[in-house]
């Protein structure tokens, strides 16, 4: 099974302010965002990022073919217990996500 | 008539193309807008009421832009002076102003804006029932209001259209929020509302809205159906794609954008290319709503000391978190007994660098890596008594075996002293809007005559 990183063109993380993390995924093409829309659910979304589903807001914007998810952050950003100040890490977590139905890179 | 608004970079003391900013002064623009703030590098410039950037940076861009708007003739306003707009920064700026204007030999009208709000005004509109929680909002009772290092309130469009009333050619503005520095003079022209937003919210981060980032200079020209953004480096490009993508950056929803009195909806806009470089959006909606002013706020949660030291031996490595545990285990017990600090009395985390250090619980991955970065941090009530709980753990780190009955290891401290202080740490305490009947009555003005020859 192929990782959504190797997939798509480009998966980023960001603070939305101090008390929401917003994850970007930029499929890269039409085919693609279709691909991933469907196999990408929102359930698993939510596992990785350790909340449940009804935590994630999704948005799906076809024109540019992204799907994008936005959370509150269980640490609001710079408390004692954040230990990342712009919630770019996010993003490594579904970088890794494992993509059913795709094919990873040849070994 | 349009508008034109020349935004030159998406902070100040982040740099921009000065040759991008020479071609964007020679399209004649009606005012120059740039950014000065974010809380996106924590609350500790809240906090503190610092700046994050360096002075001297600021002061060599501060110059680039004051001997812009001179020859140019039109005003030059700097939103959320000082990284987080409080009275103090706002100041900071003004003398950076009031420096550069004798070295240029520039007379100058400078308005300063000052969003710092007193914590009983705050504690007052809450006891009224003038605080709007947002989502998420963290607790806050009168006490918590008082105890607050920094509170400062977001300035709309009305505030900045205010200072600019003044006649002044340099606006110093606090706390703002990112768009309405550059919608304040298209919405006073009388330009519409929705793509004098959008339009702000586009151009906000400078060039980011284009291919070229680091450029920083774009030009937007806003009129009564529409705007188009235009990047002022020859070799960057706007396309419909890049700039509707900057609606998803920083942001929870790519459609809305709350701002005082309303908000952007952009559901409906469409982006068109005009050529190679220039992009069209139009279909932007202003929604109006009561005028509120969101609020910031930060508040001391104690005293930091951190210490690291370095694992390298193969069995550590491997058992890096069960040691974490047990050096744990040993160091509660004598920092009660000997300090006299229950565990519930200060923090001490030990977050494992090359395990999960960034995500914690998050982490999926697992690992067998060379070495493990021991970042302990140690929060108390006092730096003195943070200060005290790190030495007395500073042998255990360094020693800590694994079990009873193993020879006593010794890692690797990079620093001498192994610890730090890290002063005063802080957290973000507000996430609330103000209500208010006039949007000035929550921000004053200060308008100074400075310049060459003056007292200033």
């Amino acid at each position: 099974m192929a990782r959504l990183g190797e997939i798509v063109d480009s998966v980023t993380s960001k603070n939305a302010g101090p008390f929401w993390i917003t994850i970007d995924i930029r499929c890269g093409d039409p085919e693609r965002f279709a691909a991933i829309r469907q196999a990408l659910t929102t359930e698993h979304a939510a596992a990785c990022c350790g909340v449940p589903p009804a935590e994630l807001k999704r948005f799906e914007i076809a024109p540019l073919s992204v799907i994008k998810f936005s959370l509150r952050r269980t640490s609001v950003q710079g408390a004692p217990t954040d230990r990342d100040m712009h919630g770019a890490q996010h993003a490594n977590l579904f970088r890794e996500l494992e993509i059913p139905g795709h094919e990873g890179p040849a070994p | 008539m349009p508008t034109r608004v020349l935004i030159p970079s998406g902070v100040l003391g982040l740099g921009f193309d000065t040759d991008a900013l020479a071609r964007g002064i020679n399209g004649k623009p009606d005012i120059i807008c740039i950014d000065g703030g974010s809380t996106d590098s924590g609350p500790h410039s809240l906090g503190t009421g610092t700046s994050k950037y360096a002075r001297g940076v600021c002061k060599a861009e501060w110059r680039a832009l004051m001997r812009a708007r001179a020859e140019a003739g039109v005003p030059l306003v700097i939103g959320s002076a000082g990284t987080c707009g409080t009275d103090a920064t706002v100041d900071w700026m003004f003398d950076i102003t009031r420096e550069v204007a004798h070295e240029l030999g520039q007379s100058v009208r400078v308005a300063r804006l000052y969003s710092s709000q007193p914590p009983d005004r705050i504690a007052a509109a809450h006891s009224a029932g003038r605080l709007i929680a947002i989502d998420p909002a963290p607790e806050i009772d009168a006490e918590g209001i008082a105890s607050m290092s920094n509170i400062v309130a977001l300035a709309g469009a009305e505030q900045i259209q205010a200072a600019l009333a003044t006649g002044a050619d340099i606006v110093i503005a606090g706390r703002t929020t990112d768009t309405a520095l550059i919608a304040a003079l298209p919405l006073q022209n009388g330009e519409a509302a929705g793509p004098a937003w959008h339009a702000a919210k586009i151009a906000e981060c400078g060039a980011f809205c284009t291919t070229r980032p680091k450029s920083g200079v774009v030009m937007v020209e806003i009129d009564d159906s529409g705007f188009t953004v235009e990047p002022m480096d020859p070799t960057a490009a706007c396309t419909p794609e890049t700039v509707f993508a900057h609606m998803l950056y920083e942001n929870a929803d790519p459609f809305r954008l709350a701002e005082p009195g309303g908000h952007l909806d952009v559901t409906d806009a469409r982006y068109d290319a005009l050529g190679d470089r220039r992009v069209r959006a139009e279909g932007a909606q202003w929604v109006p709503r009561p005028y509120t002013v969101k609020l910031e706020g930060a508040r001391r949660v104690g005293f930091q000391t951190m210490m690291l030291a370095i694992l390298r031996e193969k069995r550590y490595v491997r058992n890096a978190r069960l040691w974490a545990e047990r050096l744990r285990e040993m160091l509660l017990p004598r920092i009660e007994a000997q300090l006299g600090c229950p565990p519930d009395t200060f923090g001490m985390e030990t977050r494992l660098i090359g395990i999960d250090a960034a995500l914690g619980a998050l982490e999926q991955r697992v690992a067998d890596p060379l070495e493990v970065g021991v970042l302990m941090i140690i929060t108390a009530e006092t730096q003195a008594l943070a200060e005290d709980i790190a030495r007395l753990a500073n042998p255990f780190l360094l020693h800590c075996p694994l079990t009873d009955d193993e020879p006593m290891p010794t890692f690797a401290f990079p620093l001498s002293p192994a610890h730090s202080n890290r002063g005063a740490v802080f957290e973000f305490a507000l996430n609330h809007e103000l209500a208010l009947d006039d949007p000035m009555e929550a921000f004053r003005l200060e308008v100074t005559e400075v310049g060459h020859g003056q007292a200033g």
